[in-house]
């Protein structure tokens, strides 16, 4: 790899480049929301008085928490495929990985969000006659969630960095599209110095606006 | 729906003697010297993450100038407010915003870049962009180069993490505690070294235990550069065995008996060493 730093071939691979971002927003996105789905279920079973649901669910989120993510991405993607009877392709076997990783992540932040809610709230809800679905539906979750917007955000930040690490099974995100070129045209230097700045940029402005919001909801 | 995996344990026993039966290699010793580079890379990360972090969230709490005594130096006026003349022939220039600031870029830039990208940047592009000795030396005549780059590379990034922790530490000491330090004649690294570090560190035990978890579970990214540690390891006993989820499965196990073992260790060590009369959440 002799010559200085060639910016022609950066340029030229910018549609290729553009697809993989494509997959690891579409991870991103798809973790984030089944996160958060999942996540808020299993904080609600956490907090259950019903103690065995409990349990359940804190060895879910423990067990989870003290696991590699790609040890995780190893397991779906071998095991999916497996349980369903037949190839599923790798994305989704990764997004379901990631969906159930950060599930348990979701959980804590979900957890910390209901506890946030005062208990005036929920007896004032129960005063009202609701039933404990209608009291987490219109009453504690609405609150929860706004409380946790920051660190949901954050932690949406550390999901997107994490999307790279499907590179261990080659699915074809924004990593792996520039590990191709590099290798091909043999431009490492140019093609992970500029993966690097762009997740660097799009991470620094998804850092600034939540330090915007947190101002935003702090001030409110 | 089906499962149909013949489960077959006696695949990660099976020593070389068992040639035969079609084991080609003791696949349980692969586990546990996988487990043992797994180990290594962490550990020697984490004293770079410590020591290196510490550092830096000491330099992100700084907030009075620090003076740097430069001899021989004719000031020039622009820059009048950081720099003060001693008089006899040398100045002191205030490099407490650089210190402060350079702290703040490295934890901006390290924890805002992937980390399997950034251990892509050590491995791969480190050595061409230094001169041509400088890189044939990381990439050939360093002894173990994946090793110690996958180190660096973990324990630069977790130092961003280990100093936010212990910026947080710090700033959640009430004033008091600095001003009557310094009201009792301290100098200022007496006052870091006697007073906040010691409570600031007591404090910041659980983020510090999850940071070393975290160290020890991205350890798993050093199989992409090629160092064979557990999770690498085991990918190599399904490629030659074709038993995946044996592997995995032992892997799994290890994984979360060691941070079991971590958490439990370190809950007893918060309880030893709370000092007495001071709230400390999470000791009981």
């Amino acid at each position: 790899m002799e010559g200085s730093f060639d910016f022609a071939i950066i340029l030229k691979s910018v549609p290729y480049l553009a697809e993989g971002m494509v997959l690891t927003f579409q991870l991103t996105f798809l973790g984030i929301a089944g996160g958060i789905f999942f996540g808020t279920l299993l904080a609600l079973c956490r907090l259950s008085p019903f103690a065995p649901l409990s349990f359940v669910a804190g060895s879910y989120v423990n067990f989870f928490r003290s696991m590699p993510l790609i040890l995780v991405i190893f397991w779906f993607y071998f095991l999916v495929p497996f349980i369903v009877g037949h190839p599923v392709g790798g994305f989704w076997s990764v997004t379901l990985a990631f969906i159930m990783f950060e599930a348990a992540y979701y959980c804590e932040i979900m957890r910390a969000g209901i506890q946030s809610v005062t208990l005036g709230q929920v007896y004032a809800g129960q005063a009202l006659g609701l039933t404990y679905r209608q009291n987490m539906q219109y009453i504690v979750l609405p609150q929860a969630f706004r409380n946790m917007i920051p660190i949901l955000l954050t932690q949406a930040i550390v999901l997107f960095q994490d999307t790279s690490l499907v590179y261990v099974v080659g699915l074809g995100d924004f990593l792996v599209h520039a590990d191709i070129v590099a290798n091909r045209d043999n431009r490492l230097m140019e093609m992970f110095t500029t993966v690097a700045i762009v997740y660097f940029i799009i991470c620094l402005l998804g850092t600034f606006y939540i330090r915007r919001l947190q101002r935003k909801l702090a001030n409110a | 729906m089906e499962f149909s995996y013949n489960w077959d344990w006696s695949v990660l026993l099976c020593t070389v003697e068992d040639v035969e039966i079609g084991c080609i290699a003791p696949y349980f010793y692969w586990i546990v010297e996988g487990f043992g580079w797994t180990i290594a890379v962490a550990s020697a990360a984490w004293v770079i993450a410590f020591s290196w972090g510490s550092f830096i969230g000491i330099l992100r709490t700084l907030e009075a100038p620090i003076w740097l005594v430069v001899p021989f130096l004719k000031p020039s006026m622009k820059y009048k407010s950081s720099v003060i003349e001693t008089g006899n022939g040398a100045v002191m220039i205030n490099i407490g915003w650089f210190l402060h600031g350079f702290a703040t870029v490295y934890v901006t830039i390290f924890r805002n870049i992937p980390l399997l990208v950034q251990m892509f940047l050590w491995y791969f592009v480190l050595p061409e962009v230094v001169s041509k000795e400088a890189g044939m030396w990381l990439k050939r005549e360093m002894p173990l180069p994946e090793y110690w780059t996958a180190v660096a590379c973990l324990g630069l990034y977790t130092a961003s993490r280990v100093g936010e922790a212990v910026r947080a530490g710090i700033n959640s000491i009430t004033q008091g505690q600095h001003y009557a330090a310094m009201a009792i004649g301290l100098t200022r690294v007496q006052v870091y070294r006697c007073v906040l570090l010691p409570v600031a560190y007591r404090i910041i035990i659980p983020p510090l235990t999850s940071d070393f978890l975290g160290i020890f579970k991205n350890s798993s990214l050093a199989l992409t550069i090629g160092v064979l540690e557990l999770t690498a390891m085991t990918r190599q006993i399904d490629e030659y065995s074709y038993q995946t989820f044996e592997a995995f499965t032992a892997a799994t196990v290890l994984y979360i008996l060691v941070t079991a073992i971590v958490m439990f260790a370190m809950r007893i060590v918060e309880g030893r060493v709370a000092i007495p009369g001071m709230i400390s959440l999470g000791a009981k």
